[in-house]
Parts: C-alpha cells; sequence; structure tokens
C-alpha cells in the first residue's frame, strides 16, 4: 500500500515500519505475561492478537508488496476456516485442533522460505547463512507441518494411539536428521542444485511421520509441546531469511514456550525427552513389571446405591479426573454430581496430574467447559497433602497417574514418576469400564487394595446412576 | 556487527524472555497458553504477505498464496480458539 503515500512519507517508511514492529513485539511479550493468572489470561489474549494486527497491517505498506489479490483470497480463505474451526470444535477435541494449527503454522514458515528461495531472480548472490536459514526453516517447517498430522490423526483415532515402530526406526530417523543437514550444507555451497531442494523438503516431510508415529497416545501432551516449540522456532528461521526481527522474536518466545510446556510434561513422568521421542513407550516394550500385589487380587465392586451414600455423606471429596473423562465425554455430568454433593454440604475438589489428558492443562478446560471453577482445580503438589484428610477420591478415567507402582516398584516401566497420592486417602473409588491396564501396559495394585472400591462401567453412565442415586440420599 | 550476529543478539535475548515468561504460568492455563502461543507463531503471515505480494513470479505467488492461507488458519483460528477457552475460565464467586 506503500505506493498510496507521498514521496515525502516514503523516506521514513523502513523506519516506521520497523518501530511499529517493535510496538507489535511489545504486543506479544505483554500478551504472554498476562495469559500467567486466569483472571488477565483473556486479556492478555486479545493484546497478542492486537499485536499481531498491528504487524500484518503495518506489512502491507512494505514496498515489496505492490500486488494484492493473493493477499486477500488468502486471508480470506485462511481466516474463514480458523473461524469455523474454531468455532465449531468441542473442547474435548482441543488436543486436536490445536496439533493441526501448529502443523499449519510450521507449513506456512517452510512456505515462507521456499517462496522467498523462488522468487530470488538469482540464488547464488544470496549469502551462506541466508541458505542456511532457508534450509532450517524448510526442515523444521516441513517436519513439524507432517508431524502434527501424524499427531491430529492418532488424537483422532485415524491412526492407532498405539506406539508403531519397527526396529531401526530410530536410526533411521536420526540418520535422516543427519543427512538433512548436511544436505543443507550442500544447499548453501550450491544454491542452483534444486534436486538438493527438493531431497531436503521430501526427507523433512519424512522426517516429520517416521518420528512422531512411534510415539504412543498418552505422550501426546510432550509431543503436541514440542511441535508447538517447532512452530516458533520455523517462524524465527523464517524471520532470519527475511531479516525481520519481529518475526526472529516471536518465534523465539514460542519457541522458549513450547520447550517449557515439554520440559514440564517430561518431567511430570519423570522421563527425558529421548526417551519419550525414542523410546516407543506403551507398546510391548513394558515389561510388565511383575504385576505388583500378588496374592490378593480380588476386587471390591460398587454400586450407584452405595457409592451415593459414601458421599453424600463424606466432608472432602476429591475427584482426579483422566483422559477417559474426555472420551466418555463425561465432564458436564461430573459438575453435576459435585454439586449435588456442595449442596449437601460436602468439600468438592479436583485434583489434576499434569499429564492427564492428551495435552498440557486439557482436563482444566473440560472441566471449565463444564463450568467448574478453576479455584477448585489442584495440581498435583496442592492436591497431594489433601489426601490424608479425604474420605473419598473419585478416580474418573485415570490410571497410571494413580499408580503407586511408580512409588514402590523399581522395576516398573512408570518407576519414580510423580503421582497422585490417593491411597493415602480413606476410600478410593476408581470408575473403569474393566481391569485393562492402563497406557503404560503395567497393572495397578490401587484396584486391589482393601480400601478401594471399582465402579464398573462407561464413567458417563456411571456418574448418571450416581447422580440419580444422589436424590435419594 | 554483521546483519547476522545482530539477529542471533535479538534471536537470544527473545529465548530468555520467553523462559521467564513462560516459566510460572500455572497449569490450569497451559492449553490456553499453548493455543495462545501457537496463534503469535503465525506471525509467519507477516513473511507470507510479503512472498505472495511482491513480484517474484507466478510460482512465488502462488506459494505465498498457500502460506498465507495456512497462517491465516493459525492466527484467526488460534486467537479466537484461545478467547472461547478463556472465556469459560471462572472463579467461584461468579459462578451465579
Amino acid at each position: 500500500m506503500s505506493q498510496f503515500l507521498p514521496e515525502s512519507v516514503l523516506t521514513w517508511l523502513p523506519d516506521t515500519i520497523q518501530l511499529l514492529y517493535l510496538v507489535a513485539t511489545a504486543y506479544f511479550i505483554r500478551g504472554l505475561k498476562l495469559l500467567n493468572s486466569p483472571q488477565t489470561a483473556r486479556k492478555g489474549n486479545m493484546y497478542a492478537a492486537v499485536g499481531m494486527l498491528i504487524g500484518v497491517v503495518v506489512t502491507l505498506f512494505d514496498q515489496h508488496i505492490v500486488s494484492f489479490e493473493f493477499i486477500i483470497a488468502g486471508v480470506l480463505l485462511g481466516g474463514l476456516i480458523g473461524a469455523v474451526a474454531a468455532k465449531k470444535v468441542a473442547m474435548t477435541s482441543m488436543p486436536e485442533l490445536v496439533a493441526i494449527f501448529n502443523g499449519f503454522g510450521g507449513g506456512a514458515s517452510a512456505l515462507v522460505a521456499w517462496g522467498e528461495l523462488s522468487r530470488t531472480a538469482d540464488v547464488t548472490g544470496i549469502d551462506p547463512t541466508g541458505l542456511v536459514t532457508t534450509g532450517l526453516s524448510i526442515f523444521i517447517g516441513a517436519l513439524t507441518f507432517t508431524g502434527s498430522f501424524i499427531a491430529f490423526g492418532k488424537l483422532k483415532g485415524f491412526i492407532s494411539g498405539n506406539a508403531i515402530t519397527f526396529p531401526g526406526l530410530n536410526i533411521i530417523n536420526i540418520g535422516s536428521m543427519i543427512g538433512v543437514l548436511v544436505l543443507i550444507g550442500v544447499f548453501t555451497f550450491d544454491p542452483t542444485n534444486t534436486t538438493v531442494f527438493w531431497v531436503i523438503l521430501g526427507i523433512s516431510l519424512l522426517i516429520g511421520i517416521t518420528s512422531v508415529i512411534p510415539i504412543g497416545g498418552a505422550d501426546m501432551p510432550v509431543v503436541i509441546s514440542l511441535l508447538n516449540s517447532y512452530s516458533g522456532l520455523a517462524a524465527s528461521m523464517a524471520g532470519f531469511v527475511l531479516g525481520n526481527n519481529l518475526l526472529i522474536v516471536s518465534g523465539a518466545l514460542v519457541g522458549a514456550a513450547g520447550l517449557i510446556l515439554t520440559q514440564i510434561m517430561c518431567k511430570a513422568m519423570n522421563r527425558s525427552l529421548a526417551n519419550v521421542i525414542f523410546g516407543s513407550f506403551g507398546g510391548d516394550g513394558a515389561s510388565g513389571g511383575g504385576g505388583g500385589a500378588d496374592g490378593d487380587k480380588t476386587v471390591r465392586e460398587t454400586s450407584a446405591e452405595d457409592l451415593a451414600i459414601q458421599v453424600a455423606y463424606a466432608s472432602k471429596v476429591v475427584i482426579v479426573p483422566g483422559y477417559g473423562l474426555a472420551v466418555a465425554q463425561a465432564q458436564h455430568i461430573v459438575k453435576e454430581v459435585a454439586t449435588k454433593l456442595e449442596a449437601k454440604g460436602v468439600q468438592v475438589k479436583y485434583g489434576i496430574h499434569p499429564v492427564a489428558g492428551r495435552m498440557p492443562g486439557h482436563m482444566n478446560v473440560l472441566l471449565a467447559e463444564a463450568d467448574v471453577p478453576y479455584d477448585l482445580l489442584y495440581d498435583m503438589d496442592q492436591i497431594n497433602p489433601e489426601f490424608a484428610s479425604t474420605d473419598v477420591v473419585l478416580i474418573i478415567g485415570a490410571n497410571d497417574v494413580v499408580n503407586p507402582m511408580a512409588k514402590t516398584s523399581p522395576g516398573s516401566p512408570i518407576y519414580g514418576m510423580p503421582i497422585l497420592n490417593v491411597d493415602e486417602a480413606k476410600r478410593t473409588v476408581v470408575f473403569k469400564r474393566s481391569l485393562s491396564v492402563g497406557y503404560a501396559g503395567i497393572d495397578n495394585p490401587l484396584f486391589y487394595e482393601e480400601k478401594n472400591q471399582m465402579f464398573f462401567g462407561d464413567a458417563k453412565k456411571s456418574l448418571q446412576a450416581l447422580n440419580e442415586a444422589l436424590n435419594e440420599v | 556487527m554483521s546483519a547476522l550476529i545482530f539477529s542471533l543478539f535479538i534471536f537470544v535475548l527473545a529465548c530468555f524472555i520467553g523462559f521467564e515468561l513462560i516459566s510460572k504460568v500455572p497449569p490450569t492455563l497451559h492449553t490456553p497458553l499453548m493455543s495462545g502461543a501457537n496463534a503469535i507463531s503465525g506471525i509467519t503471515i507477516v513473511g507470507a504477505l510479503i512472498v505472495a505480494g511482491s513480484v517474484g513470479g507466478a510460482l512465488a505467488q502462488w506459494i505465498g498464496f498457500v502460506a498465507i492461507v495456512f497462517a491465516t488458519i493459525n492466527v484467526v483460528g488460534g486467537f479466537m480458539v484461545t478467547d472461547r477457552m478463556l472465556e469459560m475460565f471462572k472463579k467461584k464467586e461468579d459462578d451465579k
């Protein structure tokens, strides 16, 4: 739009654009800061959106931009798709949506680097750093793109959520990554060699697929966080290609955010990032850990009526949700049960493990959707000291995060993982379809403990039954 | 100081700011944080606009077009869905 400006303004234009980019950056930083607290988070998101708007509008005045047909068409089409997806998505499907948005972001960064290369008439004139960052941008962007689609497929159930792997896959993956880096070096010396370029793009797309396929469904919180980090890094690299500080800074902020969440998730499972990526956890690799408490393997069952009496006369009840709650879409009925209990004077709290669900904070969003106030949602460190004074813990669709073998059985694959200490409560009730093993493929001794009761069946139906039974108490 | 070194300075400092900003986010906000940060990574739209809007041949413009579509999905969808989520987060007091 610079062509509409008078000559006298044009001399100031490049600096003005950069200064406004700085303003946009400030909005992003302020926005992320406000996302630190539930009271200000919504405002923070608005700040970030305003920063984005400034960045986009200012860029339209860039003197390189002379035609607007593609821009208008692209923004309208992308905006429409994004808006519809954001409006329509169910809260239970949030991990899939975030995964796919991530993929588009990464894909866009790879395309920007590619487009910038293809609009340059004489590629030999690009300096080596420009070429290296172009290569890296395409590499990271492309693997984020395909990796996110595989994660999406796994979360949606199009692709098996199990760890799909075969011997040598890790070696192939590491080899391909080294190969791409070598090829980027080759490309830097000879940017006219288009074959090298296509091979880099092709292998990068493949690495996205082969590196996410072997990771099991319950490790998705780590994968999504990591892909989020990559999409930021890809944007940053595109910023290096274009010499654009706004992209470099924003991408770095997102890259750091994703990395921190990745670390938190790994820590919550007591596993290293390398173990998540290369460990193919959740397959038959898990040894079973010897089955835990041998001998007494009887479980005690409970019924809706029986449980209704127990919880109605309790003074404190803690609800521990897991991925099963999302699968059964049981968040609203959980809230109904909790409301009834509160009306009877029972104190109800929610204990949420950091890796419960399929993405960081998944359970919190689901319960927020069901109108559960966020100050009743307690994270692991807050709720653990409270179990000793809790009468009944309702464990709904969670398994490994309450498995005492993480504390007691050094041979177990989950040994060392911090868990919710539900066994300190006076009674635990597990809502579960059957006695099947959890994601880690190991038995849960909690089920056989004397103070534990099993409530078999679909979580939603069981809770509905409990809800009705509570009317009679 | 070459342009690359200058950019690297900015990159590294921005990484540190990112770490500082995010490390205190409570677990309750992890999902909105992630989708909000995700929307910010759509800033690559700025690059897409330049590629699609400049004269550099039909191929570059088409690549730019697809990049704009992808990035806009990321930006618009990301901010909207984050807002939708955060709207639901309520404290007990204002709970009817």
